[in-house]
């Protein structure tokens, strides 16, 4: 308290009279506050301004680790590079697909067990945490059990559950890659769906619906005119966490299939990773990050609207 | 005929069975790397695979050997307890001073700290590789806890923040009249009173950190490289060793799973950002 004592400037001293004439404390308050919350506000502003401007700057330059020197202003040639790439196609449309897909998934799913689990039945505590555990796995743990355990095709839980019934096995990482990533991190993120609708539907006012039901509406009218709206903030919720997240989904594709075969399971994160330090082009891939960088603020965009919208309904 | 009341408590019976179900098909991975982790190498690749089979302890005692499991379990240790001891000493005062001095500004400089958390690791990846390289900073511990303490940072902010505002003001304003001063009254009054929620952020942000991967993977080695990194290593098909990559990963996995299970009901406003209750 002391130092920010010392450090006032004239200019507050000579705001303090006024403020100390309207409210006694108010002097006292603001300079708790720039004391207390500057070291958070100053490390993470670094934290952004500093590699965003270096991402910027190395994004306009000619810049590969294996030619250094040639460092000269090229423009926006890097993100023509990108953008022309074959790999950024691919990279979109297996991002979108893998989000899109993943947030329907976790979704729907997470709203029907929510309600399941939202009943009285027996051991519904233990039921809890079995469903909420693939959330608290590690992602290299998830993509390597589900690889070598469950979808191996000689030797794994699947092909044991196909030959059983009198199918030939299925080789999911090399017919369907990019359905079984897709499928993996859903199960990595179905619970995170549940965990938050689970917590939301116990808020639900059962009066109201006891009263739908003495009234005659069945359990779709229930569902859907009363349930669902309730839902409505918490899933929007869900999705937009999920979406942060799942934009850069990474180690899942690192353990698994090094983005292959081919480009198809290459996401935006893992293309521009490989750019980065497999084939050491900083130009190139800091032109793809900052791609990725406007690609998450769309989405952060509604995020953050949406939580400030949440936190002034509480006040 | 079944009367109305039997049909009813039919229903619920199967509503039950059902739920089970699903929650056992769920956490089956989880079992089966578990079960795994008891078999011979030989019995982990048997096909069909097997439910029965003679339990061995092997695995357990060859991880250590094969891949010296402690020096990336304590890198995992140092790193998870060293962002978050840092995060909560920046944390905890920033919540503080939000939630019981508000300002104007308060409320866009909380959503401005979580925008922080929207920007995608990979569009500050080249630079962070470099400053680190730079600075010696790659595949040290150190430059570990300052990245982890950064990404989970708004996080923290934002949950003691939620958890700080039930406290009722009057309570510190008590406090502060009696003659304590800022440092007492943060640490006799709040802490005290915060204590669950204080908990579940401390939590929260060691499973963040025990099982963040991407920053791991890339910016570390050998010498700092913690669990997360240790298990990719797995993937590389030098030949077959399913039961170790069981154990390592059961192992890797049980106390973060155990903390999990202890504060899920409280994670949930810190995973939703205090949105939901």
């Amino acid at each position: 308290m002391k130092s920010t004592a010392l450090n006032a400037g004239p200019a507050s001293a000579a705001a303090e009279p006024m403020q100390d004439s309207r409210q006694g404390g108010n002097r006292k308050t603001s300079r708790i506050n720039r004391f207390m919350v500057s070291p958070s506000v100053i490390v993470l502003a670094l934290w952004m301004v500093v590699p965003l401007s270096m991402t910027i700057y190395f994004s306009l330059i000619r810049y590969n680790l294996l030619y250094p020197g040639d460092n000269e202003f090229v423009g926006l040639e890097n993100f023509q590079f990108f953008v022309t790439d074959f790999g950024f196609m691919a990279g979109m449309s297996n991002t979108l697909l893998l989000v899109g897909s993943v947030l329907l998934i976790t979704v729907v799913l997470g709203v029907l067990i929510s309600l399941l689990v939202n009943q009285a039945f027996w051991g519904r505590g233990i039921v809890r945490i079995l469903l909420i555990s693939p959330f608290f796995i590690m992602p290299t743990v998830n993509a390597l059990i589900w690889k070598n355990l469950l979808l191996h095709p000689v030797s794994g839980v699947f092909a044991a559950i196909w030959k059983f019934f009198g199918a030939t096995p299925i080789d999911w990482f090399s017919e369907f890659p990019l359905f079984s990533i897709i499928m993996i991190v859903s199960w990595q993120w179905l619970p995170f769906a549940i965990l938050l609708l689970m917590t939301a539907l116990q808020s639900l006012d059962q009066e109201q619906q006891e009263a739908a039901r003495l009234d005659g509406a069945g359990p779709c009218a229930l569902f859907f005119h009363l349930t669902l709206p309730h839902l409505a903030r918490p899933i929007a919720v869900v999705v937009m966490i999920e979406t942060i997240f799942l934009l850069s989904i990474f180690a899942e594709i690192f353990t698994t299939t090094g983005g292959g075969p081919g480009y198809e399971t290459t996401n935006l994160a893992y293309l521009i990773y490989s750019q980065a330090l497999l084939q050491f082009d900083v130009g190139l891939a800091s032109a793809g990050g900052l791609i990725a960088v406007v690609l998450a603020n769309i989405a952060a965009f509604f995020l953050v609207r949406l939580i400030g919208k949440s936190l002034t309904e509480k006040q | 005929m079944l009367s109305l009341k039997q049909r009813r408590s039919l229903n619920t019976l199967l509503l039950g069975v059902l739920a089970w179900g699903v929650a056992l098909a769920i956490f089956f991975p989880i079992f089966w790397m578990l079960l795994t982790s008891f078999k011979t190498e030989i019995d982990a690749f048997a096909t069909p695979p097997q439910l029965f089979f003679s339990p061995t302890l092997e695995n357990y005692t060859l991880v250590n050997e094969r891949s010296d499991y402690l020096h990336f379990a304590w890198n995992s240790v140092v790193v998870s307890f060293g962002s978050t001891i840092i995060g909560m000493m920046l944390a905890v005062p920033a919540a503080y001073s939000m939630a019981f001095f508000e300002t104007k500004r308060t409320k866009g400089t909380l959503l401005w700290m979580l925008s922080t958390k929207m920007l995608p690791p990979v569009g500050v990846l080249v630079p962070i590789y470099l400053i680190f390289k730079d600075t010696g900073l790659l595949d040290t511990k150190t430059g570990l806890v300052i990245i982890y303490t950064l990404i989970n940072l708004p996080i923290m902010i934002w949950m003691a923040y939620t958890y700080f505002k039930e406290i009722p003001k009057e309570v510190l304003e008590a406090a502060r009249m009696d003659g304590s001063s800022l440092f007492q009254e943060i640490w006799r009054v709040l802490l005290p009173m915060s204590k669950g929620g204080l908990a579940a952020t401390v939590l929260l942000s060691l499973i963040l950190s025990w099982n963040e991967a991407f920053w791991s993977l890339n910016l570390t080695a050998s010498e700092a490289a913690p669990l997360t990194a240790l298990i990719a290593s797995y993937s590389s098909p030098e030949g077959l060793f399913w039961a170790k990559l069981s154990a390592v990963s059961t192992l890797a996995c049980a106390p973060i799973l155990i903390f999990g299970w202890i504060s899920q009901k409280q994670l949930v406003r810190g995973l939703s950002f205090g949105a939901v209750k």
